[in-house]
């Protein structure tokens, strides 16, 4: 009795949810939302801006665990994150998820943001700082909070990278509602985050940055690096525009505070 | 054993940099003086707009030069003429790119034959000024008031309580330990090498790029305050505004180490910039500090267009210099200690 009188109603639910997932499929291959645009009609993406999530400790899902710095107690305990790589566990190659255990295991000499080293993309983008995009429609350039990292977007003037480097080399264009930036020409020191992931000099990142609202970018990054991953893979989050008018990039110069570790071991002796 | 080789070459590009300073007008100089006796707007210029309507001063800008912040004490004119200013260019690139003594720690860390020409194969303004500052007259840094003097000698006495330059890395320079360069600013001045700046335009923000240590400063225009006045920064806080063709930037929340030449931490600098040609920006700055000087002083020096882009400078990444002047000074010690012990032992 219930069984029929579900078949009987079956159809038509079924026929109506053909139909919403029909529109939904329709609002997504157009964007639903159009940005403010700059005076060259680009999309404007000019602001300061941040990532709110977990996964400048691991990009991959993860649980609280304890620091590593155990007068620090919680206050550097590892938050938990749910995680922003899509689909499954980074695809590392045999011989890479050995040496991405042991960056784990000796991240605290390891990790190059212990150091204050320029953190390489695309871990700038979601260090759990402010970062500003100055565009200009030559230039794009991104300001980074975290060791003053800058990037500069090369718009009109694309070219190989002239030498490797921490931030890479940027040629970006636009894609409709979406900044496309593709990055080359990295040293592979950097890391993607505290959790020992990494990359080699191979590395080569696409990021499409797109306004979902006015104050709201969807970030998305493919990350291709033959000599580490099997396959291409991608991580994506949102980015929010900080709102305070007071909103800046300040002054975090930490070369300063990693003297003592990295060069400490090198200071005279007391009493010689 | 390249450089070598390079010396004779770099003696002809010197020749070739001075014939080109040789064929420019003096960028900024003339103008700028006449302005200012005048009263006129001498520069009859008028900058190209951003779309939102800023006097348009982005692109890529040099400062380099060989005009010495103060005057020399043997000089008592503003200007020179226009040859002495390619006698005196000329003389600085050619002893600028000379070979250093081999063995030498010069000849070690660089080789000047190449160094050297950054600043005069890189098209630098003609500077027909005597110095860079305008203002006392005399060109020079006004005499320090008692206050200011004392801070120096308490300076010297903190840092000398500190130990010997390689004890530890505290006691190296700033610009050796890769957190400031001492010439980046603000104020902006010209060092050897490396004087690029890259100036970017948005509304409501002016973006200055600088070379050395990839230092940037992105200068709100919307009238904001200052940050309170216990937040102190490396390049102080810095707010913007537009004075007709004039970038005026006032920076003020300087920290007690920053030390602009003697300055203390209530330094207020402001900042001029104008474009006076579609090639020179004239920059300008005056020093505000009565807890160091008795009265403001002011310099100025043009920033010529250059070709961009500006590449990454990860200075303290690439530190290697810093822990191996340590590293040499503990072996050198130790060297010393058992050569010490040997002696006593024999």
């Amino acid at each position: 009795m219930r069984d029929r009188f579900r078949r009987s109603i079956g159809v038509p639910v079924a026929l109506v949810a053909v139909f919403w997932l029909s529109g939904t499929a329709a609002t997504g291959q157009a964007p639903v939302y159009r940005a403010p645009r700059a005076a060259d009609g680009n999309p404007n993406f000019n602001g300061i801006w941040q990532a709110l999530n977990e996964a400048y400790w691991d990009i991959e899902g993860h649980a609280a665990a304890p620091g590593l710095v155990t007068a620090l107690g919680a206050a550097a305990a590892v938050a938990p994150g749910p995680g922003v790589v899509e689909g499954g566990p980074i695809p590392y190659q045999p011989a890479a998820v050995a040496r991405k255990r042991e960056n784990f295991e000796k991240r605290l000499s390891l990790d190059p943001e212990i150091k204050c080293y320029l953190p390489g993309v695309p871990r700038a983008t979601y260090m759990p700082y402010p970062f500003q995009i100055v565009q200009t429609q030559k230039y794009i350039m991104m300001v980074h909070t975290f060791a003053r990292a800058v990037r500069t977007i090369y718009m009109d003037d694309h070219k190989d990278a002239p030498a490797d480097s921490w931030m890479g080399w940027s040629n970006g264009r636009w894609d409709g509602e979406t900044l496309v930036v593709d990055t080359t020409g990295f040293n592979g020191q950097a890391w993607f985050d505290r959790a020992g992931n990494f990359h080699s000099d191979a590395l080569h990142v696409v990021e499409r940055f797109t306004a979902t609202s006015p104050d709201h970018l969807l970030y998305e990054a493919t990350i291709e690096d033959p000599k580490v991953f099997t396959r291409p893979w991608k991580i994506s989050m949102p980015l929010y525009r900080r709102l305070e008018k007071t909103a800046q990039i300040m002054d975090f110069r930490c070369v300063e505070f990693v003297e003592d570790l990295i060069y400490g071991h090198l200071r005279k002796p007391p009493g010689q | 054993m390249n450089h070598r080789l390079l010396a004779p070459v770099s003696g002809l590009v010197v020749l070739i940099a001075v014939m080109w300073l040789a064929s420019m007008p003096a960028a900024g100089q003339a103008p700028s003086a006449a302005a200012r006796t005048n009263g006129s707007s001498a520069a009859a210029y008028t900058a190209p707009r951003t779309p939102d309507g800023q006097p348009d001063l982005q692109g890529f800008w040099t400062n380099t030069t060989y005009t010495p912040l103060e005057r020399p004490k043997d000089v008592t004119k503003e200007f020179y003429t226009r040859e002495e200013a390619l006698a005196i260019a000329k003389q600085a690139a050619s002893a600028e790119s000379e070979q250093t003594e081999p063995g030498t720690i010069p000849d070690v860390h660089y080789d000047f034959t190449q160094f050297g020409l950054d600043r005069n194969q890189g098209g630098m303004a003609l500077n027909l000024r005597t110095s860079m500052i305008v203002d006392p007259p005399d060109g020079r840094i006004p005499p320090m008031t008692a206050e200011g003097q004392k801070r120096t000698a308490a300076r010297a006495e903190a840092r000398k309580r500190m130990g010997g330059a390689t004890d530890a890395v505290q006691n190296q320079p700033l610009s050796v330990r890769c957190i400031i360069m001492d010439r980046a600013g603000p104020p902006m001045l010209a060092g050897a090498y490396n004087n690029n700046y890259q100036i970017a335009q948005v509304p409501g923000y002016v973006m200055i790029l600088v070379e050395m240590i990839h230092d940037v400063r992105i200068i709100p225009l919307d009238g904001r305050p200052h940050l309170p006045q216990n937040v102190r920064q490396w390049m102080g806080n810095y707010v913007g505004r537009w004075e007709g063709e004039t970038l005026v930037v006032e920076t003020t929340n300087f920290t007690d180490k920053t030390a602009f030449r003697g300055s203390s931490e209530h330094m207020r600098l402001t900042e001029r910039f104008t474009r006076v040609a579609e090639d020179v920006i004239r920059y300008q700055f005056t020093i505000d500090d009565p807890a160091t000087w008795a009265r403001p002083w002011s310099a100025e020096v043009p920033m010529k267009k250059t070709i961009g882009p500006l590449f990454e400078h990860a200075c303290h990444e690439g530190n290697y210099g810093l822990g191996n002047t340590l590293a040499g000074a503990r072996a050198e010690e130790k060297r010393a200690a058992e050569a010490a012990a040997n002696k006593r032992s024999n």
